[in-house]
């Protein structure tokens, strides 16, 4: 008995004491990176500004101080975008993450399943129509939702849904969601509504503002408070099907619910950002080197990790150049030599599609 | 005797209306006893499983269960790699709630379950590093981590080697015997039958089958009309012990009038 409790113990502390250390470290780079992301650009501010400058602003603006450069260029500015940023960047990875679990597949990501598309065109047809904001979110969101039932659906034709099924219909579901937004495009008044669609469709935090901010922290926080409740159960659903419904997971009702969540989560980054690829995709890779696949520690730690990665993403499409990168090609440049590695991994260790 | 844990009666299923896997069957396992499903390819077994898991409805017939089921699936598949001591807590999909995470005493049954067959030191190993034999131990743990009343096993010795086909059966036996679990298995071993089951259901096909004490169906007679190849059932002496086992009647080349060369020539 002595020998087993050994074994309990050191089982125990292992899961335990680094689950401590590996989120707070991640979580402490993750602040020392919005307070980096905050001092650079154009306009230098030194760390004790930027400091001051957001604790000054805390309880709620307490009062404007427009005529101080610093001031302007942090809250005005940078404090929005640099959140907005970190937000969109741990909804995808959290996305990216519960897909991955969901779908039994490493190699998977929203854009894949044509979420992204769907929720580029629902956003447009919102912007057609004249709507802003949470109208904008939610027709984004419905339109995901109904790309990824789509891709199921057509996936499902053949009876039985393969990965390899389920990427081809997220690519007819996509290709025909982007004819749509063409279509829509050459049909919206040039003088009125074309500019804001082009200027939205091109994707960027440029015009990011603090009721963005808002509207995503809202979305973000209710769907990604759920999403990580049920973290645990994402493992259930990466074991077969039959087996996980003899454990008792109600196994549609909890994919379909998850999958809801991340439609959630990807229209809302869409509708403040425009499409950005890739980082639902490679993301939970990089902290599933760091935590394990153990779902209950890979969501907390991929939406940190996505945080701190879209920052990094856009700091660099900040001051890399005179002129701004968009920063869905810079993650698209970055994301896709990292995904052939992955891919070759996991093809290397025998990873089939199954 | 003793109440029935799991039984149907004049169960049927179809895939294609009118197209019959199997029509009319009816049996009972009493509890705590284990009953061995066998039969050809193709005749049903599978599908009969998943009619007790309730993954599928039955065409026609009845089905009951008392208690909880645990399934013990043929090819274990993990698209990521967990470690042994998260594959185990999964076990306990029914105790921890939707918005819940397994918890220190969850974690301590766990090894609790493992070391029960001997696998507590592999808690923190990955899963898919283990071997076939190996595997089917941890998931037996999470069996138990589910205090399960009726296990399904589909083929639970298939992929094993001889040593680990003789440990996982023993477990099986004591899982009836000693933790009085109802269980359920297929296999395409009739030796294995005879040797761990109470009761025999032979899948025939059609509304073909014979079911009962495992002694009295698993005859030669009905084996080699089930498999179409002649078997039988021999008898010895093992450290004192009296065996029954069973055995298939396997062509043989005739090596003296080949005139091939024997292994040991080659060597």
């Amino acid at each position: 008995m002595t020998n087993l409790f050994n074994f309990a113990d050191r089982a125990k502390r292992q899961k335990r004491s680094q689950f401590r250390w590996t989120e707070i470290i991640l979580l402490g780079a993750l602040i020392a990176g919005l307070l980096g992301s905050l001092m650079i650009g154009r306009f230098h501010v030194p760390l004790l500004d930027v400091v001051r400058i957001v604790l000054s602003g805390l309880p709620f603006r307490a009062a404007g101080d427009y005529d101080n450069a610093p001031w302007v260029v942090i809250e005005i500015i940078r404090l929005p975008r640099i959140l907005l940023v970190t937000l969109c960047g741990m909804g995808l990875a959290l996305s990216g993450a519960t897909m991955q679990g969901v779908f039994r597949n490493p190699l998977v990501g929203p854009e894949i399943a044509g979420v992204s598309a769907g929720a580029t065109l629902g956003g447009v047809i919102a912007l057609m129509l004249g709507w802003a904001s949470f109208g904008v979110v939610g027709l984004a969101f419905t339109g995901g939702l109904a790309a990824l039932i789509a891709a199921f659906a057509l996936a499902n034709i053949s009876g039985r849904a393969s990965i390899l099924a389920l990427v081809l219909s997220g690519v007819i579901v996509s290709g025909f969601c982007s004819a749509i937004v063409g279509l829509l495009e050459t049909l919206a008044d040039p003088m009125t509504r074309l500019p804001t669609i082009v200027y939205w469709l091109l994707g960027s935090f440029v015009g990011a503002t603090f009721e963005k901010v808002i509207v995503v922290a809202v979305v973000m926080l209710v769907a990604g408070t759920l999403l990580l409740a049920m973290r645990w159960r994402i493992n259930l659903l990466s074991l077969s099907e039959d087996d996980a419904t003899a454990l008792g997971v109600e196994v549609n009702a909890l994919r379909w619910t998850l999958m809801g969540l991340v439609a959630i989560m990807v229209a809302a980054q869409v509708s403040v950002s425009g499409g950005i690829g890739w980082v639902g995709l490679i993301v939970p890779h990089m902290a599933r080197m760091i935590v394990g696949p153990d779902h209950s520690r890979l969501l907390p730690a991929s939406a940190l990790l996505g945080g701190m990665y879209l920052l990094a993403m856009d700091d660099l499409a900040r001051v890399a150049t005179s002129q701004e990168i968009p920063i869905g090609l810079l993650t698209s440049v970055v994301g896709t030599p990292i995904f052939a590695v992955l891919f070759w991994k996991t093809q290397a260790r025998g990873w089939t599609n199954g | 005797m003793t109440e029935s844990a799991v039984s149907f009666s004049g169960l049927s299923y179809a895939y294609h209306p009118g197209k019959w896997l199997f029509r009319n069957y009816s049996a009972s396992v009493a509890k705590g006893n284990i009953l061995a499903v066998l039969g050809p390819n193709g005749r049903g077994k599978t599908t009969l499983l998943k009619l007790l898991l309730g993954a599928l409805k039955p065409t026609t017939g009845c089905l009951s269960i008392n208690g909880s089921v645990a399934f013990v699936p043929q090819l274990f598949h993990v698209s990521f790699d967990y470690s042994v001591l998260d594959m185990v807590l999964m076990g306990r999909a029914r105790k921890i709630g939707l918005f819940s995470q397994p918890t220190r005493s969850d974690e301590e049954a766990a090894i609790v379950a493992l070391d029960r067959f001997g696998m507590a030191e592999f808690a923190g190993r990955p899963f898919h590093e283990l071997s076939g034999g190996e595997r089917q131990l941890v998931i037996f743990a999470r069996t138990l981590m589910s205090e399960a009343d009726v296990l399904i096993l589909d083929e639970p010795t298939s992929a094993l080697d001889l040593k680990n086909q003789s440990i996982v059966l023993d477990w099986i036996a004591r899982l009836s015997r000693a933790d009085g679990l109802t269980i359920i298995l297929t296999t395409h071993h009739p030796h294995h039958a005879l040797a761990v089951a109470d009761e025999v259901l032979l899948m025939m096909g059609g509304s073909q089958y014979s079911c009962g004490n495992a002694a009295h169906v698993l005859t030669e007679v009905n084996l080699a009309a089930l498999y179409g190849v002649p078997l039988r059932r021999v008898l010895f002496e093992h450290d004192g012990r009296r065996i029954e086992t069973l055995a298939p009647v396997l062509p043989m080349i005739d090596r003296e009038d080949t005139g091939r060369p024997t292994a040991g020539q080659i060597l």
